[in-house]
Parts: structure tokens; C-alpha cells; sequence
């Protein structure tokens, strides 16, 4: 194992973009400040900035300001423009700064992009992939640190991603660029430094399959985005405390994998859903009652979620700590679904 | 054409808001580098003047609505620095008891309807304001303070036009630092005076220089009056120059070193306005010394104070959601 490749998640998804890119002329790149000092390229001032957190850093350089273009901060104009062009036979990948602009470029994916294929009776598609960047813990205050994919997956017509390893990452993003229909990826920030296996090569990881992060026998717990890592700590904690967990990352929330995390389940008979978002009308909801749908017959105890606490991303860090999950919530909430004492 | 627009027993005030911004924002950098501060923090460093003046023509029952760049605007407007100092820090004690940090402020009682991290979201409640103030007749103003990026958000076009069609008593303050984020003005639009829009929206519209207090007090100053006389919106653009990066910790390697160096040499307000009232013989050296160890000592005080104050507690964190 030690000879394998580690980069880091934001270098992965960099590297999807890239070699995809360079092998498939008919996608573009767009967003706002993914190259930087846009329109400098002779002074040399260009391709400074690479987004908020670098990740797509010496892009245009290599691939040319035609194809990775900034944008101005035009959130609903450059979007809806990312739509249309999609349906044109180029593939756009469109970045959205913070996902927290989704409230400004929600209408042209939502009401446009979700819905053209079903408009269409299913002879139009965009071929867009929509990145953007979720989560909390860094202290960006309200309006940078919401986790907002399940108002994504409340939408038929879009698919959702929300990746927690470098390999899934890349992996899931090269599956996104290639897939018919227009997908939106979740990306972490506080996950870009995580280092992980990658290989080298182009490679896809399949959109709507769930994996066991680790396996156990006397709980499930679901997991996504950054809450794996959480979890992985729990784990430890529970295992010294003669708990097996089995740990089940989502991947992706549309489509679902429900048949891993169903098995799961049915085999545990205990499950506990570990959600950055908010308790409400949300993914972890969602799976709680696809788990009672199928499988209560097989489930000893309660289902029990873990999520955000139900107010806005504060900003002064001892509350942030305390509106996100932690390593104690999970490990109460599995002494819950379980029927044990802590 | 006046000489001096500000009234010779206002220029120590004028002095005292910018050199309180001044001194403030590079307090908190420094906390900030220090490690003291966490998140981003967006300084207003170089654009001290607009705030200022503007916010001499306001009364404190007057709405401003702000920005992610906001620390300038609030200081202006009268918001107790001590409380801007713990916000940014997180503290209870601060304006938004450590809710909101430097990006998403609030002042109610001093007029201050927030600052944002959304760029454009401070133009639909400026209108809001402004329809209130109209509704109520109370006589306020509403000013709405931007940079030339939000300019390209599709809410400066509604909410504009809303104020134009409906003659409220808003003024719309363009802070073009030429820059929005990494992308240079020259990129991001085509239009190089944003006050031209105006003519668009059938509104009156004036650029002014954003380094020059004078300028834009009387710019501003017959705005208000415009505006407290039904006479309608005013977009007033002032430029200006961010003498930080957008952020701290910005390297700005997306800007020329020369003109970084042209406007924080030739072109600072406060040396502006500090050579031409002293040529003038307006105010003496030892007038301006004496408001800039006061505010020495008032932003020192802040800082303390904001250190020295206590997080929340975390079990309120479920505090004030309805």
C-alpha cells in the first residue's frame, strides 16, 4: 500500500478536470475566478487564483483561457448560460464558488437544467456538471458553510454527488463530465486537504453506488461527505467498547444505492444516519424512511439521525463546533439505536 | 463651485472616521495574522473616504446596507467598534454576539440593515427600506453601499429600477476598487463609469473620485437632499482602490505592482486629505495628531476589550432562530 499514490482531494478533482479535458476537446470549464486576473494572460497575471482554494490552478495556462473562462459574479447569468450550452453537444463543467449561491443560480438549474430532458420527451439532455462547495468548520460564517444537497436531490431531473475520498473525487467527477444528464457535485472544503489513494489514470467511479467504508456487524451507519471521517473516529471508540460499526458512504444521493444500504441494515439490525446538513426535510430523513420502508422488520431499536444542529452556520467557532456533529453524537446515537448504555 | 465642500467645523470629523477605519483595519489584520481571528476576513483599507463621507450626511435613523467589505461602513455609521471588534472575533460581547462575524453584521439601532456574504444581496433591502421610509414619511434615506462587481448580479438591476419606478429615497454608493475578487473591472464589464448606468434607469447618476473625502461628501450630500425631497434615487459612483488583496492573505498576483504602488503612494484619501487642509491651513498638524492618538487609544481599547470578552455560551446555540 505504501507504494500507492496519494494526492490530495482538491488535487484528484483538478486532475479529473484536466485530463478529461485534455482529451475531450468539447468540454469547457466556467466559473468565477478559476483562473484569476482574467484578461491579463500577456502581463502574466492570469491564472493566479485557480477558485477560492486553488484547485483549478494552472487550468487555463494548460488548457487555454477558451476553455476555462472566468466569469463575472453573474451567478444566475452564467449558469443558465452553462445550461443552455450544454444541450449543444459541449460539455460544460460549471463552478459555483460557495454552494451557498445556490439560492442565486437555483432557478436556471432547477427549474431549467432538472427539467429538460422530461420537457423534451426525453430528447434533450445538458451535459453539465455543475461543481460546488459545501460544509462547514472553518469558520466562513452563515452565508459560506451550509451543506445544502438535499434541496439538489429534492428535484427530479438533476443527479447529486457528494464525495469524501480523493478517489471518489476524481472518480465521480470524470462519471459526472460523462454522464447524459446534468449532475452537481458537492465538494467539502474542509475535505480538499484530505491525501488518499488515486490512481494515475482516467477512471470512473459509477454515479448511484454506494460503498462500505468499513465493515461491521452490530450497527450501520450511513455516512456522507465529511461525516465519514467523524464516523471513523466513532468507529474506533466503538470498537474498544466491543461494538463492530459497519460505516456506509452514500456517495451519492441521486441516484441512491439503496440495495448496499438496505443489505446493511438487514444485517446490523441497527442503523444510525450521520448527515452534515440540517435534521429537517433532509437526506437524512430521506434514508431514515427508505430504512423503515425496507427493512423495519429486520431493525432492533430506533433509527436514529445525526445531523447540524436547526439554525443558521454560526460564526464564532465554539458555536460552529457545537451546531456540527461530532465523534460523541454518533457514538450516543448508536448507544441509542443499539438499546446500550454508554 | 465650492471650495471646501465640508463645513471647516466638521473636518475633524471627517479626519476622525477615516483615520478610525484606518487604524481599525489594520488592527484587525494584524489580530487576524496573529491568528486571533477566525475565517476570512474582507478589509476596507484604501476605500476609507466613501464610507466617511457618505455617512457625514446621514442621521443615525438614516438605513445603510453594507457589504462582505463592511467594517468601514459600520464605523461610520456610529456602530460602537468595541462591538465590531468582539463580532469579528467571535465574542459575545460582540454586535451580533459572535453570530455573525465579519461578513454578516448587523446595527439595528444604528441604522445598519447588514452586512453580507452574498455580493449583491444588500440591493433588494435597500429598496425595502427605502419604501418604508416613503410609506412612513419619516424623512430617512436609505443608502445601499456595493463594489463594481455586484454590479453584474441581476439584483442591482431589479432593485435599481424598483427604486427609479417608485422614487424612493435611496442612494446607490458604487465603491468601484476596479476589482472584483481576482477579475479586473477591464474583464468583468465593458462599462468603465458605472454612474452611466444610471441614465438607463432614468435615475440621476455622477462619479466622483473615491479618494477624495470632498468629493464625495458634496456628491453625496446633494444626493441625500435629492432624496429627502421625493426627488427619487440617486447611483453615485466613487472610485476607489483596495490597498489589501480581497482578502487577507490575498497575495494579489493578479494585480500590476505598479499600480498597487501608484495608488498607495500618490493616491491614499487620508494623505489626500490631509495635504489639502494643511496646505490650506484649514486645521494645524497638532489638531490632526491629537484625533489620531484619540483614535490610537479608541481602537486600542477595542481590541482589548474584544480579547478580553468572553465566547458564547454553547449551549445557546439554538438561541433566536424564531
Amino acid at each position: 500500500m505504501s507504494e500507492e499514490r496519494k494526492i490530495t482531494y482538491a488535487q484528484a478533482i483538478k486532475e479529473a478536470m484536466v485530463q478529461e479535458m485534455q482529451k475531450d476537446k468539447d468540454i469547457i470549464f466556467i466559473g468565477q475566478d478559476i483562473s484569476g486576473g482574467a484578461g491579463r494572460e500577456k502581463d502574466g497575471l492570469t491564472d493566479t487564483w485557480g477558485g477560492s482554494f486553488g484547485v483549478s490552478k494552472g487550468m487555463s495556462t494548460l488548457l487555454g483561457t477558451n476553455r476555462v473562462i472566468d466569469c463575472p459574479l453573474s451567478e444566475a447569468g452564467y449558469m443558465g448560460a452553462a445550461v443552455s450550452a450544454s444541450t449543444t453537444g459541449i460539455k460544460v463543467i460549471s463552478e459555483l464558488m460557495f454552494n451557498d449561491f445556490l439560492w442565486l443560480a437555483g432557478d436556471q438549474l432547477f427549474n431549467g437544467a432538472a427539467k429538460l430532458r422530461y420537457l423534451s420527451g426525453g430528447t434533450e439532455t445538458c451535459r453539465l456538471t455543475v461543481r460546488t462547495v459545501m460544509g462547514g468548520g472553518l469558520n466562513a460564517g452563515m452565508h459560506h458553510s451550509q451543506s445544502l444537497y438535499s434541496l439538489a436531490a429534492h428535484i427530479p431531473g438533476i443527479k447529486v454527488a457528494i464525495p469524501s475520498t480523493p478517489y471518489d473525487a476524481k472518480g465521480m467527477l470524470v462519471a459526472a463530465i460523462r454522464d447524459e444528464d446534468p449532475v452537481i457535485i458537492f465538494e467539502n472544503k474542509a475535505l480538499y486537504n484530505v491525501e488518499g489513494y488515486v490512481p494515475e489514470e482516467l477512471y470512473t467511479v459509477p454515479l448511484g453506488k454506494a460503498r462500505i467504508a468499513k465493515e461491521g456487524s452490530d450497527v450501520t451507519i450511513i455516512v456522507m461527505s465529511r461525516m465519514l471521517y467523524v464516523a471513523l473516529e466513532a468507529e474506533e471508540n466503538l470498537k474498544k467498547n466491543g461494538i463492530s460499526a459497519e460505516i456506509i458512504d452514500v456517495r451519492s444521493l441521486v441516484p441512491l444505492d439503496e440495495n448496499v444500504i438496505i443489505d446493511s441494515v438487514k444485517k446490523t439490525g441497527h442503523v444510525v444516519i450521520v448527515d452534515e446538513a440540517l435534521p429537517r426535510c433532509s437526506a437524512a430523513t430521506d434514508l431514515a424512511a427508505l430504512v423503515a420502508d425496507k427493512s423495519i422488520d429486520y431493525i432492533d431499536g430506533p433509527i436514529k439521525t445525526v445531523t447540524s444542529k436547526p439554525c443558521p452556520v454560526p460564526f464564532s467557532p465554539i458555536l460552529e463546533k457545537e451546531y456540527l456533529p461530532s465523534k460523541e453524537d454518533i457514538i450516543n446515537a448508536v448507544y441509542e439505536a443499539t438499546n446500550r448504555e454508554g | 463651485m465650492e471650495k471646501i465642500s465640508i463645513p471647516i467645523d466638521r473636518l475633524g470629523e471627517a479626519y476622525e472616521k477615516m483615520i478610525t477605519i484606518r487604524k481599525a483595519e489594520e488592527a484587525f489584520e494584524k489580530v487576524y495574522m496573529d491568528g486571533k481571528i477566525p475565517g476570512f476576513l474582507h478589509l476596507y483599507l484604501g476605500e476609507e473616504a466613501i464610507a466617511s463621507g457618505v455617512c457625514m450626511n446621514l442621521k443615525r435613523s438614516d438605513y445603510v446596507t453594507s457589504t462582505h467589505r463592511g467594517h468601514g461602513h459600520f464605523i461610520a455609521k456610529g456602530s460602537d467598534i468595541k462591538k465590531i471588534a468582539a463580532e469579528i472575533m467571535g465574542k459575545e460581547t460582540g454586535l451580533c454576539k459572535g453570530r455573525g462575524g465579519s461578513m454578516h453584521m448587523i446595527d439595528v439601532e444604528n441604522g445598519l440593515y447588514g452586512s453580507t456574504g452574498i455580493v449583491g444581496g444588500g440591493f433588494p433591502p435597500a429598496v425595502g427600506l427605502g419604501l418604508a421610509a416613503k410609506y412612513k414619511k419619516t424623512g430617512q434615506v436609505s443608502v445601499c453601499f456595493f463594489g463594481d462587481g455586484a454590479v453584474n448580479e441581476g439584483t442591482f438591476h431589479e432593485a435599481i429600477n424598483l427604486a427609479a419606478i417608485w422614487s424612493l429615497p435611496i442612494i446607490f454608493i458604487c465603491e468601484n476598487n476596479l476589482y472584483a475578487q481576482s477579475a479586473p473591472q477591464e474583464y468583468h464589464q465593458k462599462v468603465k463609469d458605472i454612474s452611466k448606468r444610471a441614465e438607463g434607469y432614468g435615475i440621476e447618476g455622477e462619479t466622483v473620485d473615491g479618494m477624495d473625502i470632498f468629493q464625495i461628501y458634496k456628491a453625496s450630500r446633494d444626493a441625500v437632499e435629492r432624496a429627502r425631497k421625493g426627488f427619487g434615487p440617486t447611483l453615485l459612483e466613487c472610485k476607489t482602490y483596495l490597498f489589501t488583496g480581497h482578502y487577507v492573505g490575498d497575495p494579489r498576483n493578479y494585480r500590476y505592482k505598479k499600480e498597487m504602488e501608484y495608488y498607495k503612494n500618490e493616491r491614499d484619501c487620508i494623505k489626500i486629505f490631509e495635504e489639502k487642509v494643511l496646505n490650506e491651513k484649514l486645521i494645524t498638524k497638532d489638531e490632526l495628531m491629537e484625533i489620531e492618538r484619540k483614535v490610537e487609544r479608541t481602537v486600542d481599547e477595542a481590541i482589548r476589550f474584544a480579547e478580553e470578552s468572553s465566547m458564547p455560551d454553547r449551549s445557546e446555540v439554538m438561541k433566536d432562530v424564531y
